[in-house]
């Protein structure tokens, strides 16, 4: 396993907590990402010990952050539920029991003016993130490559489509793996590229059809 | 960087007769893809936001987000402005950077996390002070950093830098071997001595559990980030006397796993044990919550 010296002298954070703040932050962050467009409201829930110390941990402040696109490394995050209110984000806080589920867990239902998202995410240890489910479905994604998130139908040749269209652009797939609902038909791919994807292939790999959108994440 | 173990550092240094550092750089170098000097810029960036930690730390006495805690470093601070303390002047700085940084980071000040921002102040701490003391350059300072940075991967790849995985023997034992490496690699230490002092510095980490009140990263953690600066610094100096130790790091490495992994969880962070279910500790959280 490789470690990025900057994952261990690093990340710089706002404290108190790299686990119960700054992986927050990140995770607050992933949401806005998948919306690409400011947050409009959002139920946040939080499992175990996020549940237990979310607010003396300013995990709250921390999740809000990430949703106003603030980096870990952002003093205002200490503010954010102010600006949120100021930004017209309405939150909401709720706190559960799953013993199933990583002790920093939380999930958040964002919504933009368009789209809705629900992200399942754990934080586990030193800023270090996995979110474990999108949309329901399961995933694994620490976002420590880059990475290309797609929403899809499930159709014969979808994968060998953008599979194409990203070896035709120069993209080299460093990891692909596929979620299914237990609903019908709905997929999530996500794939590890070298370099982020450019907008021009996420647009070609969008007018794929049955592929409904394609989110493109850089690592962070 | 991809440093599975200390034995494989020291024969990278062996085989191209280079400092510690300079293998964490040229591990860097590979796997992102950027120069060796964008990476040292990096770290000089982070070297900079670790003494603006160390210094507000110290210079205010604002209290934690919960009220638990505050104003402990500034409290030093003036203590060493005014007396002459029991520590000499730069493990007596080296508490005060650690207690600040600590301090600072239980405030949701901006830290660097190292390897953990529990941790945060006993890295910093000891380097800061280490530098005012011998007068050495910032790009000296993050030769030190890179170092500890390559104790710090070679922890999280064999065990774990979590208390909640491993107790904070994890977090800030893990904080107090690479500080300890840290300061021998400035003073111009072997790589062997580096490693060594690392060892020497988390043997005696062994065991330490993370039981802080209300479960949040204030009481013991503050306080604690000071103590194990000092014992960094012991640490360092045992090896720059060409004291070795028995247990080479990547066992002691390993003995902490294990100590970790067999260590009930009212320890691990859970805030179900320990100091967090004295009458103190939870008279605090009820007062709190
Ligand atoms: S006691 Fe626990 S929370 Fe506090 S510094 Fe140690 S590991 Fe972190």
């Amino acid at each position: 396993m490789s470690i990025g010296l900057f994952d261990i002298m690093g990340p710089i954070t706002i404290g108190p907590s790299s686990s119960h703040t700054a992986g927050a932050v990140r995770i607050g962050l992933v949401c806005r990402m998948l919306l690409e467009d400011e947050v409009k409201s959002a139920k946040i829930t939080f499992y175990g010990s996020f549940a237990d110390t979310y607010h003396g941990h300013g995990t709250d402040k921390a999740v809000v952050g990430g949703l106003l696109g603030f980096r870990t490394d952002n003093e205002k995050i200490r503010e954010s539920l102010r600006l949120a209110e100021f930004r017209g984000l309405s939150y909401e806080f709720h706190t559960a029991d799953d013993p199933k589920l990583h002790p920093n867990t939380v999930l958040i239902e964002a919504s933009s003016r368009e789209k809705t998202v629900r992200v399942q995410g754990a934080s586990v240890g030193g800023g270090a993130i996995r979110i474990t489910e999108i949309n329901g479905m399961p995933v694994q994604i620490s976002f420590v490559e880059d990475t290309l998130i797609l929403f899809h139908r499930d159709a014969p040749g979808v994968l060998a489509s953008i599979a194409h269209i990203l070896s035709s652009n120069g993209y080299n797939i460093g990891n692909l793996r596929l979620s299914r609902t237990r609903r019908e038909g709905d997929v999530i791919t996500v794939v590890e590229t070298d370099v982020p994807v450019d907008g021009t292939t996420a647009g070609q790999l969008c007018s794929v059809e049955s592929v409904s959108e394609a989110v493109v994440i850089p690592h962070f | 960087m991809d440093i599975p173990s200390i034995d494989y550092l020291l024969d990278e240094t062996a085989k191209n007769g280079q400092p510690i550092w300079q293998v964490v750089l040229r591990e860097e170098q590979s796997d992102s893809g950027s120069s060796q000097e964008s990476v040292l810029e990096r770290a000089m960036v982070t070297y900079e936001v670790m003494k603006n930690a160390a210094m507000s730390g110290i210079a205010s006495d604002m209290k934690s987000v919960s009220g638990l805690t505050g104003g402990d470093a500034a409290k030093y601070y003036n203590y060493l402005r005014n007396h002459k303390s029991l520590l000499g002047s730069m493990e007596s700085r080296a508490v005060a950077y650690a207690l600040g940084t600590s301090g600072y980071n239980a405030a949701m000040g901006v830290v660097v996390a190292c390897p953990t921002a529990g941790a945060a102040g006993i890295v910093p701490g000891v380097l800061i002070a280490a530098q005012e003391e011998y007068g050495f350059s910032d790009r000296e300072a993050v030769y030190g950093l890179l170092t500890a940075s390559a104790i710090g991967g070679v922890v999280a790849t064999r065990a774990t830098i979590s208390g909640a995985a491993g107790g904070c023997q994890a977090e800030c034992g893990t904080a107090c071997a690479m500080a300890a490496a840290a300061l021998v690699e400035v003073m111009g230490g072997s790589p062997r001595q580096c490693t060594d002092a690392a060892a020497l510095a988390l043997k005696n980490c062994l065991g330490l559990a993370c039981d802080p009140v209300a479960g949040l990263v204030e009481v013991p953690c503050v306080k604690r980030n000071g103590v194990y600066a000092v014992m960094a610094i012991s640490a360092a100096d045992m090896a720059l006397a060409g004291i070795r130790s028995f247990i080479p790091l990547d066992e002691v490495i390993d003995a902490m796993y294990q100590i970790g992994c067999a260590m009930p969880s009212c320890i691990r962070e859970t805030a179900e044990g320990g100091l967090a279910t004295t009458p103190t500790g939870l008279a605090a959280k009820r007062r709190m919550f």
